[in-house]
């Protein structure tokens, strides 16, 4: 009996979570331009579309490149910085740990009205590279608190004999320290990447009139009516969310990096 | 290897570039909105430089309370329902088998990180007259006719639920993981049925990580811009909405600033309550 009402609570929210999806997903295969559920026909025409129109295709480009600068340069603040918080002691560099954490902490509109300003006061509103940096800062906590996360269980005795053995700083980082980090550095990418190619506020806010990323473009959309090829790059976005976070769970440890340590794997 | 005090300046280096870029592209676009936030408004341009408190004393209207006190109780009652529909779901999680949870945490952050614009444009869908939900209904024949259920306020609440059951779960899944099993036995040993097991030892248990979850969940509703927007009436635009309208389709620039100053304010503290509640948690 308890069974049976756990299995139909864990669908009852399954259903909710997926109708959504699977409402878009009929209406992205319809065969003519029309808003229809269940769909009219069956095309995947909508899917080549994101491919073959430019408009499309230029903002997928455009959100992908975005991603994939903004989480790198989001991982080279947070390396250092997290290196720098478990080597050192040094409790007043936290403040960068809590500078790191602010801007996903807050609500987005204060970190984009806050690079607003500050964009068009240094001159370079509208310009793509500003969208890159204001991505990075606003993403920099995914990378630092799995990178923190990942330097916390390492286990500070390998380091210990390395050091002993006549390592030096340097030869200990590459190893020791960055291969047992190493999938903390990928998830922490991967989150970071996902979740900016999915940004739209900030994005709008630094680059909006000037550049179109794909969240821009599908609103931009929506304003002047239904085109399905919105719905084709809904499902577009949540292949790749759950390819992505599919994989980080296959190769490393989600519940773990979720959080969920046991007491002993913790310092 | 023990940390070590930093000795010489060097052993600093590590530090430049994150705190460089932290400061130069966080603060100082922190403290650039707050002094925009007592500039004057420039109708031609953006805004000239100024100390005016204008911006700030706008607040003082009946429109502006109106929306703060909507933003406030539409953010309540997202986290309300979300707590509601997220504890349990978790804590059955949190039991269940290892692979069974790392699918649920791929599909939880698959929905967690989609655009806002796309959990829009989706609800919108379903809630639509030709594509939507009640089409289904009729094919039941619960209703006569199919019927656009948005724009409404029930519609808004429904599409910000959705937007922050994801992070609920996520929030509460490592306090749940760590949860004692032998409580929830020792309940089951004296003859407790599991339903009564949760609401006597686990949500008791757990009160001060609701309580923290539940102001979190709070602030990440507060700061939802778009689905009031896409989804409900004017009468419905929050603070996040409003600050985004005036910053870019009014181009006032200070208003907005003092506006957002304002929710900073607000969230630190909330999340000062949040810190105080996780504190008195680890003491109890």
């Amino acid at each position: 009996m308890t069974v049976f009402l756990q299995r139909l609570y864990f669908g009852l929210i399954g259903l909710f979570l997926a109708l959504p999806i699977i409402v878009v997903a009929g209406v992205s295969v319809n065969e003519k331009q029309d808003l229809a559920f269940p769909p009219k026909g069956f095309s995947l025409g909508w899917y080549a579309e994101i491919f073959t129109n430019v408009e499309w295709r230029n903002a997928l480009f455009a959100s992908i490149t975005l991603a994939a600068l903004s989480a790198a340069v989001a991982l080279l603040i947070a390396l250092p910085l997290a290196w720098f918080l478990w080597r050192r002691h040094a409790p007043w560099a936290n403040i960068f740990q809590l500078l790191g954490i602010a801007p996903f902490t807050l609500p987005p509109v204060i970190t984009a009205l806050g690079l607003l300003t500050f964009w068009a006061a240094t001159g370079f509103y509208g310009q793509p590279a500003t969208a890159v940096i204001s991505h990075a800062i606003f993403f920099v906590t995914l990378p630092l608190v799995t990178l923190s996360l990942g330097f916390s269980s390492i286990d500070r005795s390998l380091v210990e004999a390395a050091a002993t053995m006549g390592a030096d700083d340097r030869t200990v980082f590459r190893t020791v320290v960055l291969p047992l980090i190493l999938p903390y550095l990928v998830s922490g990418y991967a989150f970071a990447f996902v979740l900016s190619l999915n940004e739209y506020i900030v994005a709008y806010m630094t680059v909006g009139f000037t550049m179109e990323t794909l969240p821009i473009k599908i609103f931009n959309a929506l304003r002047y009516g239904y085109t399905p090829t919105m719905a084709s790059v809904t499902i577009l976005f949540v292949a790749i969310a759950a390819t992505i976070f599919g994989l980080v769970a296959r190769f490393g440890d989600l519940p773990k990096l979720l959080g969920a340590m046991s007491s002993r794997d913790q310092e | 290897m023990r940390r070590e005090t930093p000795q010489k300046l060097t052993d600093y280096s590590p530090l430049v570039f994150p705190a460089g870029m932290l400061i130069v592209f966080f603060v100082v676009p922190f403290a650039t909105m707050i002094a925009v936030s007592f500039f004057k408004r420039n109708p031609s341009g953006f805004y000239t430089p100024d100390f005016v408190f204008d911006n700030y004393a706008r607040f003082l209207s009946l429109f502006f309370g109106k929306v703060l006190g909507f933003s406030l109780m539409l953010a309540i009652a997202v986290a309300i329902c979300c707590i509601v529909l997220a504890v349990p779901f978790t804590y059955l999680l949190s039991r269940a088998r290892r692979r069974t949870q790392v699918l649920w945490l791929v599909a939880l952050l698959s929905i967690l990180s989609l655009s806002e614009v796309i959990i829009g444009f989706a609800w919108s869908t379903l809630f639509s007259r030709t594509a939507g939900i009640t089409n289904l209904l009729v094919m039941l024949g619960i209703m006569d006719q199919p019927v656009a259920l948005n724009p409404s306020f029930g519609a808004v609440l429904t599409a910000m639920t959705y937007q922050a059951l994801p992070y609920t779960v996520l929030v509460l899944y490592p306090a749940l993981v760590r949860l004692d099993p032998t409580l929830t036995e020792a309940a089951r040993t004296l003859g407790a049925s599991p339903i009564r097991a949760f609401f006597t030892v686990v949500v008791p248990a757990l009160r001060n990580t609701i309580v923290a979850t539940l102001i979190m969940v709070f602030i990440f509703a507060l700061g939802c811009y778009l689905l009031p927007q896409i989804l409900g009436r004017p009468q419905h635009w929050t603070l996040s909405v409003l600050i985004t309208d005036q910053a870019i389709y009014q181009s006032n620039m200070p208003f907005a600033a003092a506006m957002a100053v304002f929710l900073v304010l607000v969230t630190l503290g909330l999340v000062g309550l949040t810190v105080y509640a996780g504190r008195k948690g680890e003491t109890a």
